[in-house]
């Protein structure tokens, strides 16, 4: 952001997508926008204020968290992985294949905020039932698809892994 | 789901998303993305009262904040408001300012708006403004609002209403004189909000040239570049209006909103790009919303289930200003009153009322649904008071398929339809008979099961022209420039398709480009589910003078006669002597390269633009089956069959995304959201915490099922298919929550069916004696 503000300035150290960044940020920056403004990942979205929407899904610590719901000083010195960092080699991640092959996005907008909420689900549950998709969904919101394709991308997905856990 | 490429047999095809990499990637372009060396932020205060004078606003603090550069208010700009053209003669236009003119009449107002360095310095210093307000009288609900001594939404005016348009056809007074019976009904749609998952957004950037250049979230670039160009008082021409990725939209971002018009002013004031970005708080008060119409219609029958007439008068609420489309879907009723059925004699009336809310517009069917619930619902009431089976007066007073093109008693020509034949498809899919056998056991045990069928018409296209331009480039490969962007729609894959289909190629010889006026020629836009009707039937026109126009360079070329040309895998074949090959790259180096016939212009391209002058009837037929927990109130879908025709299908894995997206939003209008206004105006529902959008764990299983009648007047025979959830579904689960209900004597109950409501209105009927079961 504009250099001319002034602001007490704090250092942080974060690791995204395999590359390390050291930055300073005001001590208010939330982590989604320091993904976004200060380290050009666009990947995450912005798509409420009340921590609803799940749009701002990355994962911290190989757990998936919203990244609208903390500060970037408290990703201190953590691991991050976003959706741009999924793919390997230019290789899509299964879950980002799963939604093309099963038409699991339209707008996109929502997506990789699923992309990222359904790969942490199929790294701590391989092999979920339906059900089980649904419920871990329950913090990301599609305005498109009515979920119905989503939870078919996951599905094939789960099957294309064949229940390994390939992301890391 | 199929991945081959065969130039031929694309259309029908359902193929992967061309748009998907990207996207899936995270590696999209969205309004927010965008970031430009020097931008600034635009911020808004709106104020705490939604209706109320203005009597002091002090901006020194804000203006005294370091990073601010501007913060302006109504009287800074009051040379600018929202531009909105008459639909209706005698409409009242109220002034719509950019930011508030001594009072404001709705919660999404803003009083003032900062520029500063950063969102979040831009958000204080709006913050930091002071504002001393007179409350007024708000005036809420649309009926209300026309009653004796209602508060006025606006002060400037003598009533609430913003017009009043009748349509009549046929004879309804004899109609409803010789009825033997008359079905009476009030009915209201419940508003809701549309909810794209992307905020509405802009960035704009004043050009060294005097150019301005526009990202916008937008459905339609160049009508909103017109609208602007008027707001703005700057010449249209110089304006550059780019979609880039949009994140949904549902008609929401249809319309020119405030805050795009101040970041352009601000932004040619300040010689700066400024970037606003909605917050979802935001969003949810300022962004057209849908619905909310009252509906009290009455239906002349014969005792056999004739329809002899109709009456509708529809109450529609429109918000406290108007935007350019806010007064166009209440008029919906007028052309679809009838439904699917024959009525002659026919009568409507559309009353549209202003009050302190947010401005409506078109949302996702925009008009269409309420007109179907209206009809939907009538039918299976009046087939319940004449004791008649309800499937049985739909199929007496269908149009019947050698009727088609019928004229209605409104005077709208339906083009093609068999509605008998996709009743009985949703009946064989849905396995009615057994649901029927099902819910009599059930009810048997005490338990409130219903079934409920719509079988309803869904208008699309329409809206003026489209265009298309087809170019083979120099290398042979093409460029289609379509004046409709996409929002989500996967344009990029159904329009390659089509294109590819016609002209033999495979699809990665095509590039679809939308969404960037100084690229595409004038175009309109994409909603009203028009895409694959006007974008795809414009391309589809300009593709055919491009193959006419090739087939003579290649007959050129080869010495042959044109009439002789057969179009062949990747360009022409000499008719009989399929080796004599001419490919587009060997066509167009002639092209471009004068060797064209004598008397012929150079180039291969052609646009055209494409106005049918009349809509696509697409229509379907969608079977509910509810479950109502007695205890609890609690409703489940247990079943929900939908069948649609939109003529011919291109892509069916893209249709079938499309149904599922339309079904969720009309089991949200139908099941869990309504936006709420306190009685002074206050937003209740106006954060994703208590407006009760549909979350995955909330949808039922889907059957989808199609039947496929060609539209006679389309070059592609296709009709619109984008809105057909919203239309279809919500009245068939109305209908079956009602059928669910009768043995406790409710005849009537508004959407949503939400638990507490359907709770509190088991406990009144179980309370009537005569009810008890
Ligand atoms: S933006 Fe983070 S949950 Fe909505
Ligand atoms: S694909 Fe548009 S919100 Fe999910």
């Amino acid at each position: 952001m504009a250099a001319e503000i002034e602001f007490a300035a704090v250092p942080i150290k974060v690791t995204v997508n395999g590359v390390k960044h050291e930055a300073v940020v005001e001590p208010r920056t939330l982590l989604v926008y320091f993904l976004r403004e200060h380290l050009n990942l666009t990947g995450a979205h912005v798509g409420c204020d009340t921590s609803q929407c799940g749009a701002c899904t990355i994962q911290l610590n190989g757990r998936a968290v919203k990244s609208c719901t903390i500060l970037a000083v408290q990703a201190n010195e953590a691991e991050i992985t976003t959706v741009e960092g999924l793919a390997r080699e230019g290789v899509l991640h299964p879950v980002q294949e799963g939604f093309r092959e099963k038409h699991g996005l339209q707008c996109g907008y929502c997506t990789p905020g699923m992309i990222m909420t359904a790969v942490s689900l199929l790294e701590t549950n391989p092999n979920p039932t339906e059900e089980e998709i649904r419920h871990g969904l329950e913090g990301n919101l599609c305005r498109c698809t009515g979920y119905i394709n989503i939870v078919e991308s996951i599905r094939w997905a789960a099957e294309k892994m064949g229940g390994k856990n390939v992301s890391r | 789901m199929t991945t081959d490429h065969t130039p031929t047999g694309l259309i029908g095809a359902s193929i992967r998303r061309v748009e998907d990499p990207v996207l899936v990637a995270g590696k999209g372009c969205y309004v927010d993305d965008i970031q430009l060396p020097g931008m600034l932020y635009l911020a808004f205060l709106r104020t705490t009262y939604p209706h109320a004078k203005i009597i002091s606003i002090n901006t020194n603090a804000a203006k005294a904040m370091a990073g601010v550069l501007a913060v302006v208010t109504g009287e800074d700009v009051k040379q600018l408001n929202i531009p909105v053209a008459p639909m209706v003669q005698d409409q009242k236009i109220p002034p719509h300012p950019l930011l508030a003119r001594g009072a404001v009449h709705e919660a999404g107002v803003a009083v003032a708006a900062v520029v500063a360095q950063s969102r979040a310095l831009a958000q204080d210093a709006a913050g930091a403004i002071e504002v001393e307000y007179e409350a007024l009288p708000s005036v809420i609900d649309a009926e209300k609002a026309l009653e004796p001594g209602a508060p006025l939404a606006r002060e400037e005016l003598n009533s609430n209403i913003c017009y009043v348009a009748t349509k009549k056809g046929g004879d309804v007074d004899t109609a409803f004189a010789q009825a033997e019976h008359i079905c009476r009904m009030h009915i209201a749609s419940p508003r809701q909000v549309a909810l794209a998952i992307e905020p509405r957004g802009i960035v704009v950037k004043p050009e060294p040239t005097g150019d301005l250049t526009v990202w916008l979230s937008t459905q339609a670039p160049h009508r909103v570049r017109g609208d602007l160009a008027t707001a703005l008082g700057f010449p249209e021409h110089k304006i550059r209006v780019i979609a880039p990725d949009v994140g949904g939209g549902f008609g929401s971002k249809g319309p020119l909103y405030r805050e795009y018009v101040l970041a352009c002013h601000l932004a040619l004031k300040l010689g700066r790009p400024i970037k606003w970005i909605a917050t979802r708080s935001e969003d949810f008060v300022t962004t057209i919303q849908g619905r909310d119409q009252a509906m009290t219609s009455e239906l002349a029958l014969k005792k056999d289930g004739t329809i002899l007439g109709l009456k509708v008068r529809v109450v529609a609420n429109l918000g406290a200003y108007l935007y350019s489309s806010t007064a166009g879907p209440p008029q919906r009723m007028m052309g679809m009153a009838p439904g699917s059925y024959q009525i002659q004699n026919c009568h409507v009336e559309v009353v549209a009322v202003f009050t302190n809310t947010t401005p409506t517009g078109p949302y996702r069917g925009a008009g269409r649904p309420e007109s179907v619930l209206n009809i939907e619902r009538l039918i299976d009431k009046a087939a319940k008071e004449l004791g008649l089976d309800r499937l049985a007066m739909r199929r007496k007073n269908f149009i019947r398929p050698e009727q088609f093109p019928y004229k209605t008693g409104v005077g709208v020509e339906y083009d093609s339809g068999d509605y008998e034949k996709s009743l009985a498809e949703a009946m064989r899919l849905s396995d009615y008979d057994k649901l029927i056998r099902e819910r009599d056991a059930a009810r048997g045990r005490g338990e409130l099961v219903g079934v409920g069928v719509s079988t309803f018409v869904e208008p699309s296209g329409g809206a003026g022209f489209e265009s298309g331009t087809v170019r083979v480039e120099r290398t042979g490969e093409i460029t289609v420039l379509t004046g409709s962007s996409s929002h989500g729609q996967g344009h990029e894959t159904s329009y390659a398709q089509v294109i590819a289909d016609k002209m033999h190629v495979s699809m990665d010889h095509v590039a679809i480009r939308h969404g960037d006026t100084l690229a595409i020629q004038q175009g309109v836009g994409t909603f009203g589910s028009r895409s694959m009707v006007m974008g795809g039937g414009s391309m589809t026109l300009a593709a055919e003078r491009v193959i006419q126009k090739a087939r003579r360079i290649a007959a050129h070329l080869v010495e042959a006669a044109p009439e002789d040309m057969m179009q062949a895998d990747g360009g022409f074949a000499v008719a009989g002597v399929p080796e004599k090959k001419v490919t587009w790259r060997q066509i167009a180096a002639a092209a471009y390269g004068g060797r064209v016939p004598p008397g012929m212009e150079p180039g291969l391209q052609e646009t055209v633009f494409f106005d049918p002058r009349r809509e696509a009837w697409g229509f379907g037929a969608h079977v509910a089956m509810v479950r109502i927990d007695r205890e609890t109130g609690k409703p489940t879908i247990e079943k929900l069959v939908l069948v649609d025709d939109c003529g011919v299908i291109i892509n069916p894995m893209i249709v079938e995304g499309q149904v599922h997206g339309g079904v969720a939003q009309g089991l949200g209008e139908a099941l869990r959201e309504q936006m709420l206004f306190g009685e002074e105006g206050q937003a209740l529902t106006g954060t994703l915490m208590n407006y009760a959008v549909m979350r995955a764990g909330d949808m039922p299983h889907l059957t989808v099922g199609e039947t496929i009648t060609p539209n006679p007047f389309n070059p592609l025979g296709v009709k619109g298919v984008g809105e057909a959830g919203t239309n279809g579904a919500p009245p068939a689960v109305a209908n079956a929550m009602m059928d669910a209900l009768a043995p406790l004597g409710i005849d009537h109950i508004d959407m949503p069916y939400t638990a507490p409501k359907l709770w509190e209105a088991i406990r009144q009927a179980e309370r009537r004696p005569a009810a008890r079961s």
